[in-house]
């Protein structure tokens, strides 16, 4: 297929706060294929979950401002009305969110959640739901499908209402699942199984997958292309592959560093980024990342352009054009 | 539940029993209330105060004083009044029960009513006038005095336009619901909207904040995620998650206007409810009455947490247990 599934052009978020305007996200633009899995990292605080629930639609704040281009299946997101939105919300584009502790309302049990899901949508009955979401929840390993799901969200462990949660979204087979860290939350060992479990029904349902995270360690286990954003920019993109082999953002360096790695000995100190991640609201001019930048030099103060190849891999560094400097 | 149930009377057992304790000792901790002072009447000599503490048992020690109050109070149930000589406590009471129940039952219902509804629909409707127009209706309420209230509200259905307007509102008191159902309810009418309007003033104002509060839950978002309409998740969700500080909130309320906390209003409407019963024993230092009002208001109290702590399980998930 030709068409991208998802393209975002020059996305830009800001909100007016009485400190002055925070630029959560600025000039984003990116694109997913169908059945594709990007990874979007970067430091708490980037940007990465206002630029998804930008896409989404379901940033409330009166003091948001968003412009710019969301093409899903050809048509622009934002130009929609929250009406027309709400149709695709849930049964085209599904939403993970990273606790699952909080992310169900405590009153109502498993079964109803994806019970209301599918019924947002689709014209079920209840009996039906309530077997299709015991299916569900059976497909997402849940043990016991058929008891668990009168249970409520307080008596599942959190890596199990995760697992409900996806089951949840996946139920009208969307086409594009946004995970936000889904996996944050949750134990190490509960981690993999999670991610694992998303691979397997990216398999099965030929879902693309956006991941959003801040672990370097999860984009490796899942996504095939990556996306890094440091203050509300894309400060590089290319393929997990290259990106590991070859990372061209002294900040992607950075993060690749802060991750314990195999092939590194055992005794080898983690290395942390230095410094704060830069406020929003008093942004160094130029590259934000210069005043944490080992590399950074007087060019650093205007902002570098994105440098990318024909398929839109590439970074914002002025290391690119310029090469090693005296 | 049967477990529960005898927990609880348990409870109000061990409660009533510390109460009664508390009071009487206070009672006869009090300076200057001599009772049998009081129930032989002014100037009585030495011989008749001998007589009267023989017949009342005041003259002996103060464990069995205690023990004998409880008997006729809840055994032989014929404790009489320390200052009406004769008057029995029982009938009083029993006659007051119904009144401050009807009283406090249908103001509770007017104000929960108008509470979930405009605070609801103020909580929906944040963007527009309605909301504002609604914390407005709700500072009112909560800033009109009841007394005052009553009064006006008197002046007006009892005093001029009685002749007119308000030919149906019945006198002033309370006609018992065996005796007249439409003459109970009418007599009722305006004690009832009176005594709501301050409690819907407050519970539109904390149901508004509470739900805008629980909007910025997660699980809000989850549902916006999931393509749930605002008014859906304002319902369903929202809503729904109030009720569980509502009927916390309620509890505390209710608990104490059964007790006695609707005097106010009952003196302003003539009914002879328990508040006002409280109020005068407490005036008179009429301790047999005192104790019998001060059982009732623990022991109402005590079962209005049992329905609530019930209530809360019901729609509160979380706090049942296996
Ligand atoms: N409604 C809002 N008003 C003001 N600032 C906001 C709002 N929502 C998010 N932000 C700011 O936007 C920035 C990016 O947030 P976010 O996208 O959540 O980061 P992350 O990359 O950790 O997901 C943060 O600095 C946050 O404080
Ligand atoms: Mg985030």
């Amino acid at each position: 297929m030709a068409e991208k599934l998802l393209e975002v052009k020059n996305l830009c978020v800001s909100f007016k706060t009485r400190k002055g305007i925070v630029r959560a996200v600025n000039n984003l633009s990116f694109s997913i294929n169908h059945g594709e899995v990007l990874g979007i990292v970067g430091e708490s605080g980037s940007g990465k979950s206002v630029s998804m629930s930008a896409v989404m639609g379901l940033i409330k704040d009166e003091n948001a401002e968003i412009t710019g281009e969301v093409f899903f299946n050809g048509e622009d997101l934002l130009k929609k009305s929250d009406e027309e939105l709400r149709a695709i919300r849930g049964k085209d584009i599904a939403m993970v969110f990273q606790d699952p502790m909080t992310a169900l309302t405590p009153v109502y049990t498993i079964g109803w959640h994806i019970r209301e899901q599918l019924q947002l949508h689709s014209d079920i009955s209840d009996k039906a739901a309530r077997e299709r979401a015991i299916e569900l929840l059976e497909e997402v390993g849940i043990p016991d499908p058929a008891k668990r799901v009168d249970q409520y969200p307080h008596e599942f462990s959190g890596g199990m209402r995760q697992r409900a949660i996806i089951a949840m979204a996946l139920s009208l087979n969307p086409k594009l699942l946004i995970a936000d860290e889904p996996t944050t939350a949750l134990d190490v060992t509960i981690q993999a199984q999670i991610l694992d479990l998303l691979e397997r029904l990216r398999k099965t349902y030929n879902s693309s997958i956006i991941i959003i995270t801040h672990d370097m360690g999860v984009v490796s286990e899942l996504s095939s292309e990556v996306l890094v954003m440091y203050a509300g920019r894309m400060v590089e993109r290319s393929t997990k592959s290259s990106l590991f082999a070859n990372p061209q953002h002294p900040y992607t360096k950075g993060l690749m560093n802060s991750v314990p790695r195999v092939d590194r000995a055992r005794t080898s100190r983690l290395e942390t980024i230095s410094g704060q991640p830069a406020s929003l609201l008093n942004l160094p001019s130029g590259c934000a990342f210069r005043t944490r930048c080992p590399s950074a030099h007087v060019a650093c103060t205007e902002q570098p352009a994105f440098i990318s190849d024909s398929n839109g891999y590439g970074a914002a560094c002025f290391l690119l054009t310029q090469g090693a400097r005296s | 539940m049967t477990r529960f149930i005898l927990k609880r009377l348990a409870a109000a057992v061990f409660v009533l029993v510390s109460i009664s304790i508390l009071v009487f000792l206070i009672f006869f901790a009090t300076p200057g209330v001599d009772p049998a002072a009081r129930i032989a009447g002014r100037n009585a000599d030495q011989l008749t105060l001998q007589q009267v503490r023989a017949t009342f048992d005041l003259d002996k020690p103060i464990h069995i004083r205690y023990v004998s109050m409880m008997k006729h109070l809840f055994i032989d149930r014929d404790l009489t009044s320390y200052v009406n000589r004769g008057a029995e406590v029982w009938p009083q009471l029993t006659q007051a029960i119904p009144a401050t129940l009807s009283l406090v039952f249908g103001a509770a219902l007017i104000w929960l009513v108008l509470g979930l509804a405009l605070g609801i629909t103020a909580a929906g409707a944040r963007k527009s006038w309605i909301d504002p127009a609604i914390g407005i209706i709700g500072i009112v309420g909560v800033s009109l005095p009841v007394y005052w209230l009553g009064e006006v509200v008197n002046l007006i259905t009892q005093g001029r336009l009685h002749a007119t307007l308000f030919r149906w509102v019945p006198p002033l008191g309370y006609v018992p619901f065996t005796q007249s159902p439409s003459g109970w309810f009418l007599a009722l009418l305006f004690p009832w909207l009176t005594l709501s309007i301050l409690y819907a003033g407050i519970y539109i104002r904390v149901i508004r904040s509470e739900i805008v509060g629980l909007m910025q839950e997660d699980y809000i978002k989850t549902e916006r995620a999931k393509g749930a309409g605002e008014k859906r998740i304002l319902i369903k969700h929202a809503s729904r998650m109030s009720l569980i500080t509502v009927v916390s909130l309620f509890g505390l309320d209710f608990g104490a206007l059964v007790g006695g906390s609707a005097l106010l209003t009952e003196v302003v409407f003539g009914i002879q409810g328990v508040g006002r019963l409280t109020f005068t024993a407490l005036q008179n230092f009429d301790l047999p009455l005192i104790m019998a009002t001060v059982m009732y208001a623990a022991f109402f109290i005590v079962i209005a947490n049992a329905i609530v702590d019930l209530v809360y399980a019901w729609i509160d998930p979380r706090v049942r247990r296996g």
